[in-house]
């Protein structure tokens, strides 16, 4: 049946796809996207441990990541098109010095 | 592990993980309503039939009525060859659809191309399963209220499945690979982040009161109908008129029709996010905008204008007769929050892009943020007074509009300055100014 | 292993979830990514379903969904030209990632098969409750009060950043 673990091992599997993601990709963009995957894992679980365990708190703990990924996904975005607006590219490679 | 197995099958389900709830009730989160199994699986799928079909029906209704009813506003006759008064002018369109060439150009991405339209039509559809839209009819001793769902978070739901709408026009822009789609799409996009703020912050003031009246589930749709029951003065719209204001003109904006149909604009943008569709992909585009008038009226007369509910009239009769009655109701105000819609359509030139910015972020915006500080400050202030908080919210919108039109008149650059809007102007300078 | 519809069900959320996850690495175009991702995002709001957390399965559709991930898609059309949508992977580097990251997956997973705690918990079987109220009781009327304010100046202040960051540069 399902128990815990098998929440917890699909977490995990989630969390090493989005590290792979960061790891591998060099676009800004797609490095943002991994970085939710790996927040995602991160909630799904929160939300099976505090419902295995009775309690609203961890569901309280994914509300706050959730807003904080939304403040991170507007600053970041906001770095993003800026840079692209000074370099014309969003490869993080390329954007390794730090004069304007 | 396989002690919880024997336990499931020796039927003690203690150590079993999750939910004992699922199992025993295969609809898990969805409220029972009080019915056995079987009675509800049956009703919700004739209610489901019923329901989508009335939509589709009602979709050829409102093509059917909106030309002719602009026909009318202009002066002209609009469609009336095909059967009586041209009512089966929709169908032969449809017919028209379907035997055209399904074209797919060479330069779009197939996939996402293809998978566009659905896209957009999909929650246009989705939406309806939480609306309640009538009280309940009494069948062979079961009391089966009419909606589909009655799920406890109904407005969020509604909400969640709206903001997934702006996918079809953006993915369906993108994927045409075309600049007047992408202006659309871009457009479009921001549009309805905008203001799906409004539309989400506009509800909380209805949410509040019905918590404190109903108690606990306010989220769903049907309480916050019910609490409108008891007469006029109870209709939200009245308690929370520029939150209705708000909540209403975001509902078009949503809607992408004609005041705020940026997205599509023809002058600007050929046909914008729809221009590479043709034969029934553009019909699901089509289909879709008129779905969601429909479903975004069929909300806001639940949320704000009574729901089912009319001076008592949906009591009259029996317990059938009193459902059909309530399911009259419903309909009739649908139809005429519709008719609002293509009104207000020959009513109100497009807004150009800077302003429409304007009017989501800096008016309406503050509007419904003030409709909540107001509703739970008199609430608690005045012991509930309904009439001072009605009162108390159009005199703060009035408050918050002269200050922000003042701030923003003071303020005013001078001359021709284009719309700056954040990072957008490069892309739209053809499109705004 | 019993397969009952709520296996079923489990099986096929996990499966969309992880294997959209493996396209949004894999695949070359950024859009496509982004709506792979649309999918994970939707898988887990279903596996929130299915844990009982309404409340939250709403707020991942409508936050993430409706919300984080539009602005994405909104900065992929802002930053790349239709014809460099396409991107390349170093093999190198993928390989590399790739090793770490089993790396982490297994470390993960030792960590899982051996916290005697997290298995056995026994459930106590009660029907769904509304969390919206109980969520919303932990957050303003208990200890979650004093982050729920700051992560509100939080995102006050990311927005301000956004906005002072992405405005069009002054120029006297």
């Amino acid at each position: 049946m399902l128990e815990l673990e098998y929440y917890l091992i699909l977490s995990a599997l989630l969390f090493t796809t989005g590290v792979i993601g960061v790891l591998v990709r060099r676009n800004a963009i797609i490095i943002f996207m991994c970085i939710e995957l790996m927040l995602n894992a991160a909630n799904l679980a929160f939300v099976a441990i505090s419902r295995s365990l009775g309690q609203t708190e961890g569901q309280v703990f994914v509300f706050f990541v959730m807003t904080v990924a939304a403040a991170e996904v507007a600053i970041g975005l906001a770095i993003i098109v800026s840079v692209f607006k000074h370099r014309q590219t969003i490869n993080v490679d390329e954007v390794n010095s730090l004069k304007g | 592990m396989m002690a919880a197995c024997d336990n499931v099958a020796s039927g003690s389900g203690k150590t079993m993980f999750f939910a004992e709830g699922a199992l025993s009730n295969p609809l898990g989160p969805y409220r029972r309503m009080g019915l056995p199994l079987n009675v509800l699986l049956l009703s919700s799928i004739v209610k489901i039939l019923i329901i989508a079909h009335l939509l589709l029906i009602g979709v050829m209704a409102m093509i059917w009525a909106e030309r002719r009813i602009s026909g009318w506003m202009q002066d002209r006759l609009g469609p009336n060859r095909v059967g009586f008064q041209g009512l089966l002018q929709p169908i032969a369109d449809g017919i028209k659809f379907l035997l055209k060439e399904d074209l797919i150009p060479n330069h779009v991405d197939k996939p996402l191309y293809v998978l566009a339209p659905a896209m957009l039509l999909i929650p246009a559809m989705l939406t309806i399963a939480v609306v309640p839209f009538g009280g309940s009819i009494e069948i062979a001793g079961h009391t089966i209220p009419l909606q589909i769902a009655d799920i406890n978070i109904g407005i969020l739901y509604i909400l969640a499945i709206t903001s997934l709408g702006v996918y079809g026009v953006v993915l369906g822009a993108w994927a045409s690979n075309n600049k007047y789609s992408l202006l659309g799409g871009l457009r479009s996009s921001a549009q309805m982040i905008s203001y799906e703020l409004t539309l989400g912050l506009a509800i909380i003031g209805v949410l509040m009161l019905t918590v404190v009246e109903q108690g606990g589930s306010a989220l769903s749709l049907r309480e916050i109908a019910k609490s409108q029951g008891k007469n006029l003065w109870n209709w939200n719209f009245l308690i929370h008129f520029p939150a209705f204001l708000a909540f209403t003109t975001a509902m078009f904006a949503e809607t992408n029709r004609l005041p705020f149909d940026l997205a599509e604009a023809e002058q600007e943008l050929v046909a914008g996010y729809h221009t590479e569709y043709s034969s029934m992909k553009f019909a699901m585009f089509f289909m879709a905008e008129y779905m969601n008038m429909i479903v975004g009226s069929a909300v806001t007369v639940t949320l704000f204008l009574g729901g089912w509910h009319f001076f008592g009239l949906e009591n009259v009769g029996g317990p059938i007769l009193s459902g059909l009655i309530s399911f009259g109701i419903f309909f009739a105000k649908t139809a005429i929050f519709l008719f609002v819609f293509i009104w207000v359509r020959w009513t109100l030139p497009r807004f150009r892009y800077d302003q429409l910015m304007n009017l989501g972020w800096k008016f309406l915006l503050p509007v419904a943020l003030s409709s909540i500080v107001v509703t739970g400050f008199l609430w608690v202030t005045t012991d509930g007074n309904k009439l001072l908080i009605g009162i108390g919210n159009v005199v703060a919108a009035f408050i918050v509009i002269s200050v922000v039109g003042g701030l923003l008149v003071m303020n005013k650059p001078p001359e021709v300055s284009t719309p700056e809007i954040a990072g957008l102007d490069t892309l739209e300078s053809e499109g705004s100014s | 292993m019993e397969f009952t519809l709520k296996t079923l069900i489990f099986y096929g959320f996990a499966l969309l979830t992880v294997a959209s996850g493996i396209v949004v690495v894999t695949v070359r175009n950024i859009v496509h990514a982004a709506f792979s991702l649309m999918v994970t995002l939707f898988g887990v709001a279903g596996l929130y379903v299915f844990l009982q957390a309404d409340f939250l399965a709403a707020t991942q559709v409508i936050v993430y969904v409706g919300g984080i991930l539009v602005l994405i898609l909104f900065g992929v059309m802002m930053t790349s030209g239709r014809l460099e949508m396409r991107i390349h992977i170093e093999r190198g580097q993928l390989l590399l990632g790739a090793v770490v990251a089993i790396a982490l997956l297994m470390l993960l997973l030792a960590v899982i098969a051996n916290t005697p705690q997290w298995k056995n918990v026994a459930d106590d079987g009660t029907q769904l409750q509304p969390t919206t109220e109980s969520i919303g009781t932990l957050i303003l009327n208990g200890q979650f009060l004093l982050p729920f304010e700051v992560v509100s100046v939080l995102l006050l202040v990311a927005l301000i950043g956004a906005a002072l960051i992405s405005r069009k540069e002054v120029r006297e």
